[in-house]
């Protein structure tokens, strides 16, 4: 059996091997060093669930959790309304559609470090662009990333900004696959803007929304650069999950175990997300 | 038909496969010592951008390979990172003889990823002239030695005397308490333009650093060792004396700008475009200042640090690979007592700089005591190019101030308490009492967890 499929196989090994090797075996080594101490002179030795019960002690793993639900959620509500909004517009628009389209897209082209650079300037409390513009008009100015209450709400429009044309392209695309004919009828049925909107367009793209928004879902949790550049490892207003890993690891513990293990709690969330999506996607295709 | 294709097929795969198994395996340091010969892996050899340097460094690798034909040096670029350390650790890529900030040395010695070479010490003289307080940084609670010192330095008020002229107030005579920086920095700010008296830090553990610095320089402690058991002690007058200063130039005076969250390089940058009045720092600050941001060094000055009760130092040395032979430990005290750690060095070294253009006569505390460091004084006095009445006033305080170190798990703490920084700092409304409260117990939890 095996023998027959011999050349198949030998086709799929690499892909197997790349897999396992850089995908597979970190992941199950991870999850290892989650329950080990590391400090690579001797080899690393098991300390059962040392790890997890400082973890979980620490104040900060709440905080860090709390702070990336939180950024998650309003992420979610800009990141995942303002895109459809926008596509719908772009939709609708009769010139000019290949300029919007690329101007919406140019953010995500840009270097991730270039986008937090760029909006250090913007939000600098003293004479960056957002202030003085605040100014000149007469409106309050805002301490933006430098002040508790607003410091997160910061961060999601920096990665809105530099995310949302992705998210406005693959929604035009879906637009774009509505077939003509099922507008047409709803006119003819005298359906306005709005009926036409909830009755045809939404339905349509309910599955690819679904999709987006669990993907979106995914990536916001893994937020880093955006807190990590601008507000630093040591901000309790802003620290997230990922840059919490990173300070368990590099900054300030040098505990690869315990940044194991805060990895393996980011783990198992992205794991129940995906999951969700995966069967979503399967149940659409069969 | 298919046997020499199926052959084929798993004689590639094989192939394949040993070269991701070669990939996966990380190949260590050549650590053969034929016939007597010892090759030894060192970094901190500087980039060739810095070609100068670079050059200097290559020259005194192969003057010493002269002088010791069965020592072969292998230098590498680079100095401590600590995102790269633990993965050249553990890829066994880590050199011989490695370079280390004075934060790093507690946390490797304890998680034994360093050799300790005191036994080998009595066959280097020179090391017994190491101020005792300084080699303690290599030490551990046993006495071990790790490593050798190269610079040490302590904190001052850097400050820009054209600023100070501008201003109405004396270059000459920097100010000398807490009280006097307030002043000073109200003058500097009231210059307008986006002028900014005072500057500090509060991100990325910087923020804690400085105010460990700050509560040393009113007579404060941040822990205090109570009966073998560590305490933290900043919850204290001193304390929030600190806090409560910078709240006040801040959102009183309004003498510390806008921008806050700090860290290292801004001030840096800050001092060099001119607007910055006084910023809590090294010497080693002014040349990056001079080279990387177009400053001059006649504008800087170097006083000591306000309240003058104590100064936090620090500085950079060389540590052993916990898996170099004995020969490796040897040559590499051979090398280090050559060049970084020897007094007989700094008389060529200076002449070198001074040469080359590259700074001479920083105020910088001596790693030696004795004949050692009387030696290094001579060498830096002849070679001075550096306005050195600029550093008057710091190094005329230098030896009434004591020079501490840093608490013990110094980077975790600094990330507590930059906490309390930046919200001094951020926040109109902080309550220093609860900030400190709160750094306090988070403190505690850190020195009370031996992990």
């Amino acid at each position: 059996m095996i023998g027959d499929n011999l050349l198949a196989y030998a086709f799929m090994a690499g892909g197997l091997a790349c897999f396992a090797l850089f995908s597979w075996y970190p992941l199950i080594r991870g999850i290892m060093l989650s329950f080990q101490q590391v400090n690579f002179v001797t080899d690393p030795y098991w300390v059962g669930t040392e790890n997890y019960v400082a973890l979980f002690e620490d104040p900060l793993f709440w905080t860090a959790w709390r702070n990336t639900l939180v950024f998650s959620g309003i992420a979610l509500v800009f990141g995942y309304l303002v895109p459809l909004f926008l596509a719908i517009l772009m939709n609708e628009l009769r010139h000019l559609k290949g300029f919007f389209r690329v101007a919406v897209y140019l953010p995500v082209m840009l270097p991730p470090i270039v986008v937090v650079l760029l909006w250090r300037y913007f939000y600098d409390p003293g004479n960056g662009l957002f202030n003085t513009v605040l100014s000149a008009v007469g409106l309050p100015t805002s301490q933006w990333t430098q002040s508790s209450g607003t410091a997160l709400f910061s961060l999601v429009l920096v990665s809105t900004w530099a995310n949302l044309g992705g998210a406005t392209l693959m929604y035009l695309a879906g637009l774009q696959s509505i077939p003509g004919e099922l507008y047409e009828a709803a006119e003819l049925d005298g359906a306005s803007v709005w009926q036409r909107l909830r009755h045809v367009t939404i339905p349509q793209l309910r599955f690819l929304m679904l999709v987006l928004l669990l993907l979106q879902v995914i990536a916001t949790m893994q937020v880093f650069i955006e807190p990590y550049q601008l507000t630093g490892t040591t901000n309790p207003d802003t620290i997230t999950v990922m840059v919490l890993i990173y300070r368990y690891a590099f900054t300030v513990n040098n505990d690869f175990g315990l940044a194991a293990a805060m990895s393996v709690t980011l783990f198992v969330v992205l794991a129940a997300f995906s999951a969700v999506y995966l069967r979503l996607t399967r149940s659409q295709e069969s | 038909m298919g046997t020499p294709r199926t052959r084929t097929i798993l004689g590639l795969l094989l192939v394949v496969g040993l070269g991701f198994g070669t990939a996966a395996c990380g190949s260590g340091a050549d650590d053969t010592e034929e016939g007597g010969r010892v090759t030894l892996v060192i970094n901190g050899l500087p980039p060739a951008t810095e070609a100068a340097n670079h050059q200097r460094f290559l020259d005194n690798v192969a003057e010493f390979e002269k002088l010791n034909p069965d020592i072969d040096l292998e230098p590498r670029e680079g100095k401590m990172d600590p995102q790269t350390f633990a993965a050249k650790l553990a890829g066994g890529q880590l050199e011989d003889v490695f370079y280390v900030y004075f934060t790093d040395p507690a946390n490797l010695i304890a998680k034994r990823q360093v050799a300790d070479v005191s036994e080998y010490l009595a066959d280097f003289p020179v090391t017994q002239q190491i101020k005792p307080e300084v080699l303690r940084v290599f030490q551990d609670d046993k006495g071990g030695v790790y490593g050798l010192p190269y610079k040490n330095y302590s904190m001052g008020l850097l400050y820009n005397r054209e600023l100070f002229t501008k201003a109405g107030l004396d270059p000459a005579n920097p100010p000398r308490t807490w009280a006097e920086v307030r002043e000073a920095a109200k003058k500097i700010t009231a210059l307008g333009d986006g002028h900014v008296g005072y500057g500090e830090y509060s991100k990325s553990n910087t923020g804690g650093w400085h105010f460990t610095a700050e509560i040393y320089s009113l007579g404060g402690e941040v822990a205090v060792n109570d009966g073998g058991t560590w305490k933290a002690a900043f919850n204290s007058a001193q304390g929030k004396q600190v806090l409560q200063q910078l709240k006040d130039m801040r959102w009183t005076d309004n003498s510390m700008g806008e921008r806050q969250l700090l860290e290292w390089s801004d001030l840096l940058q800050l001092m060099g475009s001119g607007k910055l009045g006084m910023y809590v720092a090294t010497a080693d600050n002014i040349p990056t200042i001079v080279n990387q941001y177009q400053g001059k060094y006649e504008t800087y000055g170097l006083g000591p640090i306000p309240g003058g009760a104590g100064t936090l130092g620090g500085g950079e040395g060389y540590m052993f690979n916990a898996k170099a032979s004995p020969a490796k430990i040897k040559a590499g005290l051979k090398w280090l007592t050559f060049w970084f750690t020897s007094a007989e060095r700094f008389e060529a070294e200076n002449k070198w700089s001074a040469d080359n253009k590259i700074p001479i006569g920083l105020p910088e505390p001596a790693i030696f005591t004795g004949d050692a460091a009387q030696l290094q004084a001579a060498a830096d006095a002849k070679y001075a190019n550096v306005p050195q009445e600029n550093y008057a006033p710091f190094k005329a305080a230098m030896p009434s101030i004591p020079v501490k170190l840093e608490p013990p798990n110094a980077q975790q703490i600094y990330a507590v308490l930059d906490v309390a920084m930046q919200k001094v700092l951020t926040e109109r409304d902080a309550n220093v009492d609860q900030l400190l409260a709160d750094a306090e117990k988070q403190v505690n939890q850190i020195l009370a967890s031996v992990r």
